[in-house]
């Protein structure tokens, strides 16, 4: 610093007359004014995904129902596992069996969970059977058995490999209807759990669809306007001016008789998927707009970025929480959509086991008032419809963490 | 104004073409063709096959002619307000939809009032007295209101309907009263029956509603024109009226665009489950026999309804706002 050099003298020589004005000698401190603390400083230097994380873990309900949600959907990979019962067993002993009260103590004393017996005698009146609960037979549940000692306790794991291992299930020799039983003697519970398997895939089948399309074809409208824009404005306008339900309905009725289940299956979450996107089409073509404007879209254009470049590598990126939120805000719309087909007996078929295709079961007024227990599916639809509803609104509030 | 309207009523011809395309694709998914099915049948059953009703069948449909005139038949007659033939019925479409198109009609209606009514009042209160007690116990209903599916939903409150009022189970009309011309009485009795299949369509819609109208109306109470006028000390119910309600008003009118489709699709499965004579059960048995031209006609129907209400609240928006009309149009 000293200036040997001439021309470069500044600093007046040692002895010299001090200058006039004031000049502190410490080194210059940018975080004088405010000193940011350890964890505040990793707040301010955090990227963007770190930043939405942060402001979603806030958002209790919704942690909360990420967490459910991950639950059930990793239940959907051991179903038969949880499942007392083979899904498919028909137990011809009891047909339209009441849900069995689990009970933990007996005589005063506490002695574990057990289900008491059912009496069975047929009603000739009403032609109907009729159940007393026996408080003599007392079958006390297993955990984690494997000896297959029961009606049902057969399954093929994922329709693959023969097993008999169960999470919980009943006494040797004995039964265990924790939700009832169904006109064919097949268990409830065991037909829920089974049935997450196909209404929670087809749900994220569909948006995975709806998403391509909507991301495609709002991205080329937004994008390229013009001529492209107004096409696809246009579709929009014509699936949005349909009623999705009596459309789907119609498709769904037109797929030939003869198909094959799973084919059925693809079939229903395509159509659910391809009626959907207007609506993720029209954030993104609306964004898109947005962004376009930007400088950096300008820059790129100008270092001779090809349109896919920008639109996947530059503008993708800015709003692709937006995206997330908004296709986590669809898949109940979807969940919805093939119960309210399956019930109405248009959607997937049985062998397949729905939520919606189970309560097709219930479908009419005598259902709910001699087996109530037969509307029991609706109450897994009502939650993960309701968890995803809260997750996604949380993702909608996280995913503009600078708001 | 007019240039609004013409404008609107222009862009609806292509829109409502796409969608007579659409419909008849769908018509004509199913593999077979309606005649070869019939005539299947009839001969499995051992029954001869009247000439006359084929030839009558092939001449309406231009059935065995090429794709583009059978089409070309089917919206010439649809232009003319001839929705074709049901097979299944032997009579003409438009005999069959009739009563049922007006009912399906009054049913939305009643319904959107119903959402409108329910949801300002409620959707005010969560907003300006927001997390109060109050605000999270509709906000909790709401939410359930939106999961659970409406057909479960029928299911209970026909139920409950049955139990405590002892209303008849299913349909808009009393029995006794199904086949006689239409009187006070008869439409006392279908009010009498409206209420149960109104309140199940619209509890989603409500739901929806109400989130939609207290966000708006938040993001309005914090704009700093508000904090002013309560600084200049404007009582806070005439602050609420004058300003930020107003500009929370939009989404009221540009929503049933988005609020008529749902309403007719959830009125579809509804009136399945509580065997209303609309257009829902009808569609289901025609889809379900593959009577397509029937279907088709049910599903033309229900698109030019919505299409004709999303122009209405179009040009309701576009009275009450002007930048609607002159700045959304200018500015793309």
């Amino acid at each position: 610093m000293s200036g040997s050099e001439p021309g470069e003298n500044r600093l007046p020589a040692r002895g010299a007359d001090p200058l006039d004005h004031y000049v502190d000698t410490a080194p210059f401190d940018p975080e004088a004014a405010v000193r940011l603390s350890p964890e505040q400083e990793r707040f301010y230097l955090s990227g963007q995904w770190r930043l939405m994380w942060l402001k979603f873990k806030k958002h209790r309900l919704a942690v909360v129902s990420g967490l459910f949600l991950l639950l059930v959907y990793g239940s959907i990979l051991v179903s038969e596992m949880l499942a007392p019962v083979a899904y498919d067993f028909r137990n011809t002993d009891f047909l339209k069996a009441p849900p069995q009260e689990i009970h933990w103590v007996r005589d005063g004393a506490f002695t574990g969970p057990y289900v008491h017996g059912y009496d069975v005698s047929l009603d000739m009146e009403t032609m109907s059977w009729r159940y007393t609960i026996d408080r003599e037979t007392v079958m006390p549940l297993r955990f984690f058995c494997t000896g297959g000692d029961y009606p049902g306790a057969r399954y093929e794991f994922w329709g693959l490999v023969e097993s008999s291992f169960h999470v919980v299930c009943p006494s040797e020799g004995g039964y265990f209807y924790w939700l009832g039983t169904d006109r064919l003697g097949r268990d409830m519970l065991s037909r829920i759990i089974q049935g997450a398997r196909i209404s929670l895939t087809v749900g994220l089948i569909g948006v995975a669809i709806s998403f391509t399309l909507g991301v495609l074809l709002g991205g080329l409208a937004g994008y390229y306007g013009g001529l492209i824009d107004s096409t696809v404005q246009r579709a929009i306008e014509v699936v949005r001016s349909f009623p999705s339900l009596p459309l789907w309905m119609a498709l769904s009725a037109a797929m030939p008789v003869n198909w094959s289940p799973i084919i059925v299956f693809m079939g229903i979450s395509v159509i659910l998927g391809l009626l959907d996107w207007p609506g993720l089409a029209r954030a993104v073509r609306s964004k898109l707009l947005a962004l376009r404007e930007e400088d950096f879209v300008t820059a790129a254009e100008l270092m001779g970025a090809r349109p896919r470049r920008i639109i996947a590598r530059h503008l993708l990126p800015s709003f692709s929480s937006h995206l997330i939120a908004s296709a986590t805000l669809t898949i109940p719309a979807m969940i919805l959509g093939e119960t309210a087909l399956s019930f109405l007996g248009l959607g997937l078929r049985p062998p397949i086991t729905s939520w919606g295709v189970l309560l097709n079961e219930a479908q009419n007024f005598n259902a709910i008032v001699n087996t109530p227990w037969l509307l029991y599916p609706a109450v897994p639809v009502i939650l993960v419809v309701l968890a995803f509803q809260f997750l996604g609104d949380g993702l909608r509030d996280a995913a503009d963490p600078y708001k | 104004m007019i240039d609004y309207i013409a404008r609107r009523l222009l862009v609806m011809i292509p829109t409502l073409f796409i969608i007579s395309v659409l419909v008849f694709v769908i018509i004509q998914l199913p593999p077979g063709d309606y005649l070869e099915t019939l005539v299947a049948e009839l001969q499995s059953q051992g029954e001869a096959v009247s000439q006359e009703r084929i030839a009558f069948y092939r001449q309406e449909y231009g059935l065995g002619e090429p794709i583009w005139k059978q089409f070309a038949v089917w919206f010439w007659g649809l232009l003319q307000g001839n929705m074709g033939y049901s097979f299944e019925y032997e009579m003409p479409v438009a005999d069959v939809v009739g009563d049922r198109i007006w009912l399906t009609i009054l049913v939305s209606f009643s319904t959107i009032l119903f959402i409108y009514l329910v949801s300002f009042p409620i959707g005010v209160y969560s907003a300006v007295r927001q997390y109060s007690l109050g605000d999270y116990t509709l906000t909790f209903i709401g939410f359930i209101g939106l999961a659970t599916p409406n057909f479960l939903l029928a299911l209970i409150l026909m139920y409950l309907a049955n139990q405590w009022f002892g209303i008849s189970i299913g349909g808009l009309v009393d029995p006794a009263l199904r086949d006689a011309p239409f009187s006070l009485e008869k439409l006392l009795d279908i009010l009498g029956h409206l209420w149960v299949p109104v309140i199940v369509i619209g509890t989603a819609g409500t739901a929806g509603m109400i989130r939609r109208l207290r966000a708006n109306l938040l993001d309005e109470l914090h704009k700093q024109y508000v904090t002013t006028a309560r600084a200049k000390g404007v009582p806070p119910r005439k602050l609420l009226m004058k300003y930020p309600l107003r500009m929370a008003l939009n989404p009221f009118i540009a929503d049933i665009g988005n609020l008529l489709p749902e309403i007719i699709s959830g009125a579809a499965i509804v009136s399945v489950v509580l065997s209303l004579e609309t257009t829902g059960p009808m569609l289901l048995g025609a889809l379900q026999s593959q009577d397509m031209y029937l279907a088709g006609s049910f599903l033309m129907a229900l698109a030019l309804l919505t299409v004709v209400g999303n122009l209405l609240s179009d040009l309701a928006l576009a009275a009450l706002d002007p930048r609607i009309r002159l700045g959304a149009e200018a500015a793309r």
